[in-house]
Protein backbone atom coordinates (compact mmCIF):
# COMPACT_ATOMS: atom_id res chain seq x y z
CA UNK A 1 0.00 0.00 0.00
CA UNK A 2 3.02 2.43 0.41
CA UNK A 3 3.73 2.35 -3.03
CA UNK A 4 0.67 3.62 -4.36
CA UNK A 5 1.01 6.23 -2.02
CA UNK A 6 4.53 7.13 -3.32
CA UNK A 7 2.77 7.46 -6.58
CA UNK A 8 0.09 9.63 -5.81
CA UNK A 9 2.75 11.49 -4.34
CA UNK A 10 4.44 11.88 -7.77
CA UNK A 11 0.69 12.79 -9.30
CA UNK A 12 0.63 15.11 -6.72
CA UNK A 13 3.72 16.69 -8.00
CA UNK A 14 2.94 17.11 -11.78
CA UNK A 15 -0.46 18.81 -10.51
CA UNK A 16 1.20 21.28 -8.71
CA UNK A 17 3.39 21.67 -11.67
CA UNK A 18 0.80 22.47 -13.94
CA UNK A 19 -1.52 24.35 -11.36
CA UNK A 20 1.12 26.51 -9.74
CA UNK A 21 4.34 27.25 -12.16
CA UNK A 22 3.70 29.95 -14.84
CA UNK A 23 6.29 28.99 -17.47
CA UNK A 24 4.67 26.91 -20.36
CA UNK A 25 7.80 24.74 -20.28
CA UNK A 26 7.30 24.39 -17.11
CA UNK A 27 3.51 23.09 -17.48
CA UNK A 28 4.38 20.35 -20.32
CA UNK A 29 7.09 18.98 -17.87
CA UNK A 30 4.11 18.85 -15.06
CA UNK A 31 1.77 17.30 -17.94
CA UNK A 32 4.73 14.37 -18.68
CA UNK A 33 5.45 13.74 -14.69
CA UNK A 34 1.40 13.12 -14.47
CA UNK A 35 1.47 10.83 -17.06
CA UNK A 36 4.23 8.73 -15.84
CA UNK A 37 2.70 8.44 -12.29
CA UNK A 38 -0.83 7.56 -14.07
CA UNK A 39 1.62 4.80 -15.95
CA UNK A 40 3.17 3.38 -13.12
CA UNK A 41 0.01 3.24 -11.10
CA UNK A 42 -1.29 1.04 -14.00
CA UNK A 43 1.42 -1.73 -13.50
CA UNK A 44 1.79 -1.64 -10.31
CA UNK A 45 -2.05 -3.24 -9.89
CA UNK A 46 -1.02 -5.59 -11.83
CA UNK A 47 1.94 -6.82 -10.77
CA UNK A 48 2.21 -10.06 -8.47
CA UNK A 49 4.59 -11.08 -6.41
CA UNK A 50 7.06 -13.85 -7.47
CA UNK A 51 5.47 -12.95 -11.21
CA UNK A 52 7.53 -13.88 -14.06
CA UNK A 53 7.28 -11.45 -17.42
CA UNK A 54 3.82 -12.77 -19.73
CA UNK A 55 6.04 -14.35 -22.12
CA UNK A 56 5.18 -18.30 -22.86
CA UNK A 57 7.90 -20.58 -22.45
CA UNK A 58 7.40 -24.99 -22.42
CA UNK A 59 9.47 -24.40 -18.81
CA UNK A 60 7.01 -22.39 -16.86
CA UNK A 61 3.63 -22.40 -14.72
CA UNK A 62 0.84 -20.57 -16.85
CA UNK A 63 -0.58 -18.80 -13.56
CA UNK A 64 2.60 -17.48 -12.37
CA UNK A 65 2.55 -14.74 -14.38
CA UNK A 66 1.88 -10.87 -14.33
CA UNK A 67 -1.33 -9.32 -15.38
CA UNK A 68 -0.41 -8.28 -18.92
CA UNK A 69 -3.66 -6.63 -19.74
CA UNK A 70 -2.67 -3.13 -17.89
CA UNK A 71 0.74 -3.31 -19.73
CA UNK A 72 -1.21 -3.61 -22.91
CA UNK A 73 -3.42 -0.85 -22.23
CA UNK A 74 -0.52 0.86 -20.57
CA UNK A 75 1.15 0.89 -23.70
CA UNK A 76 -1.31 2.62 -25.67
CA UNK A 77 -0.83 5.26 -23.14
CA UNK A 78 2.82 5.99 -23.57
CA UNK A 79 2.68 6.83 -26.86
CA UNK A 80 -0.50 8.88 -27.01
CA UNK A 81 1.78 11.08 -24.05
CA UNK A 82 4.31 10.99 -26.93
CA UNK A 83 1.64 12.71 -28.88
CA UNK A 84 0.30 14.90 -26.52
CA UNK A 85 3.91 16.27 -25.65
CA UNK A 86 4.24 17.07 -28.65
CA UNK A 87 1.32 18.83 -29.56
CA UNK A 88 1.83 20.97 -26.35
CA UNK A 89 5.58 22.09 -27.45
CA UNK A 90 4.64 22.96 -30.85
CA UNK A 91 1.98 25.35 -29.70
CA UNK A 92 4.24 26.14 -27.38
CA UNK A 93 6.87 27.11 -29.84
CA UNK A 94 4.47 29.15 -31.71
CA UNK A 95 3.60 31.27 -28.85
CA UNK A 96 7.13 31.86 -28.31
CA UNK A 97 7.66 33.27 -31.90
CA UNK A 98 4.57 35.76 -31.67
CA UNK A 99 4.86 36.91 -28.17
CA UNK A 100 8.73 36.32 -27.34
CA UNK A 101 7.82 34.94 -23.83
CA UNK A 102 7.07 31.44 -22.41
CA UNK A 103 5.12 33.46 -19.54
CA UNK A 104 1.46 32.70 -19.24
CA UNK A 105 0.18 35.49 -17.55
CA UNK A 106 2.36 37.89 -20.18
CA UNK A 107 0.16 36.77 -23.20
CA UNK A 108 -2.36 39.64 -23.35
CA UNK A 109 -3.90 39.39 -26.42
CA UNK A 110 -5.08 35.61 -26.30
CA UNK A 111 -7.88 37.45 -23.77
CA UNK A 112 -11.24 38.49 -25.65
CA UNK B 1 12.71 -2.73 -2.15
CA UNK B 2 14.56 -1.37 -5.34
CA UNK B 3 10.91 -0.06 -6.49
CA UNK B 4 10.99 2.08 -3.24
CA UNK B 5 14.20 3.36 -3.90
CA UNK B 6 13.48 4.08 -7.68
CA UNK B 7 10.20 6.08 -6.57
CA UNK B 8 11.76 7.65 -4.07
CA UNK B 9 14.69 8.96 -6.67
CA UNK B 10 11.79 9.26 -9.22
CA UNK B 11 9.72 12.27 -6.65
CA UNK B 12 13.38 14.06 -5.65
CA UNK B 13 14.01 14.11 -9.74
CA UNK B 14 10.15 15.53 -10.15
CA UNK B 15 10.37 18.31 -7.20
CA UNK B 16 13.84 19.54 -9.03
CA UNK B 17 12.16 19.66 -12.38
CA UNK B 18 9.51 21.64 -11.43
CA UNK B 19 11.55 23.95 -9.22
CA UNK B 20 14.78 24.62 -10.69
CA UNK B 21 14.85 27.92 -12.18
CA UNK B 22 16.93 26.95 -15.59
CA UNK B 23 15.09 25.51 -18.12
CA UNK B 24 17.63 23.27 -19.56
CA UNK B 25 17.72 21.76 -16.07
CA UNK B 26 14.60 20.81 -15.38
CA UNK B 27 14.35 19.37 -18.94
CA UNK B 28 17.18 16.86 -18.21
CA UNK B 29 15.35 16.36 -14.58
CA UNK B 30 12.49 14.78 -16.30
CA UNK B 31 14.35 12.84 -18.61
CA UNK B 32 15.95 11.36 -15.21
CA UNK B 33 11.92 10.69 -13.74
CA UNK B 34 11.17 9.31 -17.28
CA UNK B 35 14.74 6.54 -17.34
CA UNK B 36 14.16 5.66 -14.15
CA UNK B 37 10.56 4.90 -14.52
CA UNK B 38 12.08 2.83 -17.58
CA UNK B 39 13.76 1.11 -15.05
CA UNK B 40 10.97 0.51 -12.75
CA UNK B 41 9.22 -1.50 -15.64
CA UNK B 42 11.79 -3.28 -15.88
CA UNK B 43 11.82 -4.14 -12.45
CA UNK B 44 7.79 -4.96 -12.21
CA UNK B 45 8.31 -7.16 -15.19
CA UNK B 46 7.17 -5.22 -18.13
CA UNK B 47 9.95 -5.57 -20.74
CA UNK B 48 7.85 -4.09 -23.63
CA UNK B 49 7.06 -1.08 -21.66
CA UNK B 50 10.39 -0.77 -20.33
CA UNK B 51 11.76 -0.66 -24.03
CA UNK B 52 8.87 1.37 -25.18
CA UNK B 53 9.14 4.23 -22.49
CA UNK B 54 12.97 4.45 -23.48
CA UNK B 55 12.47 5.72 -26.76
CA UNK B 56 9.30 7.66 -26.19
CA UNK B 57 11.20 9.34 -24.03
CA UNK B 58 14.53 10.34 -25.96
CA UNK B 59 11.96 11.42 -28.55
CA UNK B 60 10.41 13.80 -25.42
CA UNK B 61 13.61 14.95 -24.54
CA UNK B 62 14.79 16.12 -28.16
CA UNK B 63 11.52 17.72 -28.39
CA UNK B 64 11.48 19.53 -25.28
CA UNK B 65 15.07 20.53 -25.61
CA UNK B 66 14.57 22.21 -29.60
CA UNK B 67 11.90 24.17 -27.59
CA UNK B 68 14.11 25.42 -24.68
CA UNK B 69 17.53 26.03 -26.35
CA UNK B 70 18.61 29.60 -25.87
CA UNK B 71 15.26 30.66 -24.77
CA UNK B 72 15.78 30.06 -20.62
CA UNK B 73 14.11 33.74 -19.57
CA UNK B 74 14.27 33.60 -15.85
CA UNK B 75 11.29 33.43 -14.36
CA UNK B 76 9.16 36.33 -12.89
CA UNK B 77 8.21 36.79 -9.59
CA UNK B 78 4.68 34.96 -9.19
CA UNK B 79 1.62 37.09 -8.68
CA UNK B 80 -1.51 36.55 -6.60
CA UNK B 81 0.64 34.27 -4.24
CA UNK B 82 -2.41 33.37 -2.26
CA UNK B 83 -5.14 32.21 -4.55
CA UNK B 84 -2.91 30.28 -6.32
CA UNK B 85 -1.38 28.40 -3.87
CA UNK B 86 -5.27 28.08 -2.28
CA UNK B 87 -6.20 26.38 -5.01
CA UNK B 88 -3.27 24.03 -5.51
CA UNK B 89 -3.90 22.92 -2.18
CA UNK B 90 -7.87 22.49 -2.95
CA UNK B 91 -7.12 20.50 -6.30
CA UNK B 92 -4.76 18.28 -4.36
CA UNK B 93 -6.93 17.72 -1.33
CA UNK B 94 -10.09 16.66 -3.35
CA UNK B 95 -7.37 14.11 -5.38
CA UNK B 96 -6.18 12.61 -2.18
CA UNK B 97 -9.56 12.18 -0.73
CA UNK B 98 -11.01 10.54 -3.10
CA UNK B 99 -7.65 8.30 -3.91
CA UNK B 100 -7.84 7.07 -0.08
CA UNK B 101 -11.51 6.33 -0.44
CA UNK B 102 -11.42 4.62 -4.18
CA UNK B 103 -7.67 2.45 -2.15
CA UNK B 104 -9.95 0.70 -0.27
CA UNK B 105 -11.28 -1.14 -3.20
CA UNK B 106 -8.39 -1.75 -4.89
CA UNK B 107 -6.84 -5.31 -4.58
CA UNK B 108 -3.65 -5.37 -1.89
CA UNK B 109 -0.25 -4.23 -4.02
CA UNK B 110 1.18 -8.10 -5.24
CA UNK B 111 -1.98 -10.17 -5.62
CA UNK B 112 -3.57 -8.51 -8.45
CA UNK B 113 -7.36 -9.63 -9.57
CA UNK B 114 -6.53 -12.37 -12.54
CA UNK B 115 -10.38 -12.79 -13.37
CA UNK B 116 -10.36 -11.59 -16.76
CA UNK B 117 -6.53 -12.30 -17.61
CA UNK B 118 -6.88 -16.49 -16.77
CA UNK B 119 -8.60 -16.97 -19.99
CA UNK B 120 -6.02 -14.93 -22.11
CA UNK B 121 -3.35 -16.58 -20.19
CA UNK B 122 -4.90 -20.28 -21.27
CA UNK B 123 -5.87 -19.77 -24.49
CA UNK B 124 -3.51 -17.18 -25.74
CA UNK B 125 -0.64 -19.18 -27.46
CA UNK B 126 -3.35 -21.49 -29.23
CA UNK B 127 -5.41 -18.43 -30.11
CA UNK B 128 -3.28 -15.96 -31.81
CA UNK B 129 0.05 -17.95 -31.82
CA UNK B 130 1.91 -15.70 -30.19
CA UNK B 131 4.65 -15.76 -27.50
CA UNK B 132 4.44 -12.53 -26.04
CA UNK B 133 0.93 -12.38 -24.58
CA UNK B 134 1.14 -8.59 -24.18
CA UNK B 135 1.41 -8.61 -28.15
CA UNK B 136 -1.10 -11.11 -27.95
CA UNK B 137 -3.16 -8.69 -26.03
CA UNK B 138 -2.76 -5.26 -27.94
CA UNK B 139 -2.73 -6.83 -31.16
CA UNK B 140 -5.35 -9.48 -31.02
CA UNK B 141 -7.65 -9.43 -27.97
CA UNK B 142 -8.15 -5.69 -27.74
CA UNK B 143 -7.09 -4.40 -31.50
CA UNK B 144 -9.46 -2.18 -31.46
CA UNK B 145 -7.94 -0.16 -28.66
CA UNK B 146 -4.31 0.08 -31.24
CA UNK B 147 -6.09 1.25 -33.54
CA UNK B 148 -7.79 4.25 -31.53
CA UNK B 149 -4.28 4.59 -30.92
CA UNK B 150 -3.00 4.93 -34.31
CA UNK B 151 -6.17 7.35 -34.80
CA UNK B 152 -4.98 10.00 -31.81
CA UNK B 153 -1.19 9.55 -32.90
CA UNK B 154 -2.14 10.50 -36.80
CA UNK B 155 -4.85 13.10 -35.27
CA UNK B 156 -2.01 14.77 -32.95
CA UNK B 157 0.72 14.65 -36.08
CA UNK B 158 -2.18 16.38 -37.94
CA UNK B 159 -2.16 18.70 -35.36
CA UNK B 160 1.49 19.71 -35.18
CA UNK B 161 1.61 20.08 -38.85
CA UNK B 162 -1.23 22.71 -38.43
CA UNK B 163 0.41 24.67 -36.34
CA UNK B 164 4.02 24.54 -36.76
CA UNK B 165 3.41 24.88 -40.81
CA UNK B 166 4.51 28.17 -42.60
CA UNK B 167 2.84 29.76 -45.07
CA UNK B 168 3.90 28.93 -48.27
CA UNK B 169 5.73 30.65 -51.42
CA UNK B 170 2.17 31.43 -53.36
CA UNK B 171 0.47 32.74 -50.04
CA UNK B 172 3.09 34.92 -49.33
CA UNK B 173 3.25 36.27 -52.92
CA UNK B 174 -0.59 37.07 -53.04
CA UNK B 175 -0.16 38.97 -49.62
CA UNK B 176 1.95 41.35 -51.15
CA UNK B 177 0.40 41.77 -54.19
CA UNK B 178 -2.46 42.55 -52.33
CA UNK B 179 -0.43 45.35 -50.62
Amino acid sequence: MTIYFLCFILFCIGLYGILRKRNLVKIIIGFSILGYAMNLFMVLLGYRFQGRAPIDSNAQDILNMVDPIPQGLVLTSIVIGLGITALLISVAIRIYEKYGTFDITKIKRLKG
Amino acid sequence: MELYILLIFMIFAALVAIEVKDLLSSVIAMGAVGFSLCLAFLILKAPDLAITQLVVEILCLIILIRATTRKDIPLVVEGRWVFNTVSTAVFMAVFLFFAFHALKELPFFGQPLMSVVKKYLEEGMSKTGAVNLVAAVILDFRAYDTLGEVAVLFTSVVGIMAVLRRPGRNNLKEKNHER
